[in-house]
């Protein structure tokens, strides 16, 4: 019970930083990886589970609104699932210790590569803010 | 000629991302988000959807292969994704709320910190 309970609150964080737009994949597999004792190989698979049914409601919401592109969809879709195969099935393959290893070499890449690009745009607005302020005088 | 650049770089990205999608079970939106935006020039709304028209079909054939090859906890998975709904739509209100330059470095930073646990 406690630990249903545990695995709940940790899906509401992961689903809010989801909800915001951040991946809330990458951060709901390390969340549980480091508060659960489940093995990195269930974690990665109990995060695509629950992708597709949030994924199915947030996309009819934006076809909706026009907001989908599918002429992307053929040329990058089909080869991603085709090598999405294979690379499951290795994943499947290593121990689950030496998988959450990988990821986690894997979030320090992305973490480092989001901060780099927030200083860029920081950086870029200030030099616009300044450009105009020129041309204003 | 243009045209069969533009598409010899989908089918790469397609098979970058299904790669990391498979293999570390996410990740392959963080991937395809910034791509959409800065490659082929999509406005970010258009990009974040449009990301997961492409992820949604990479993560259905991956849970499977997963299952299939005897990775799967049903309690655990109906637990945490009732939370991840809910949470999500929880984000989704909060989203015009937090300011987006705050949240996006902690959210980088817990990241750091996160990844770095699991390395050692």
């Amino acid at each position: 019970m406690a630990q249903s309970i545990a695995f709940f609150i940790i899906g509401i964080i992961g689903g809010i930083v989801g909800g915001m737009g951040m991946g809330g994949g990458t951060l709901l597999i390390p969340l549980l990886n480091v508060f659960s004792n489940l093995d990195q190989r269930i974690i990665q698979a109990i995060n695509l589970t629950v992708f597709i049914p949030m994924s199915i409601i947030v996309l009819i919401i934006h076809v909706k609104h026009k907001l989908v592109k599918g002429k992307y969809f053929l040329y990058i879709a089909l080869p991603a699932v085709a090598v999405s195969v294979p690379s499951s099935i290795l994943a499947s393959k290593l121990s689950g210790k030496l998988l959450a290893r990988f990821f986690g070499i894997f979030l320090i890449v992305i973490g480092v590569l989001q901060i780099v690009n927030i200083i860029k745009k920081k950086v870029k607005k200030r030099k616009n803010a300044k450009s105009s302020q020129n041309f204003y005088k | 000629m243009k045209k069969f650049i533009s598409n010899s770089l989908k089918i790469f990205s397609g098979v970058f991302i299904g790669f990391i999608n498979g293999f570390f079970g996410g990740g392959g939106g963080m991937l395809c988000v910034p791509l959409l935006e800065k490659v082929f020039k999509l406005e970010t709304k258009k990009a974040h959807a449009t990301a997961i028209l492409i992820i949604l079909p990479i993560c259905i054939t991956s849970a499977i292969t997963y299952m299939v090859n005897g990775n799967f906890n049903l309690s655990a998975t109906l637990n945490i994704g009732v939370g991840v709904i809910l949470g999500g739509i929880i984000g989704a209100t909060l989203l015009n709320k937090l300011n987006s330059l705050v949240t996006a470095v902690i959210f980088s930073l817990l990241m750091i910190l996160a990844g770095i646990k699991m390395v050692v």
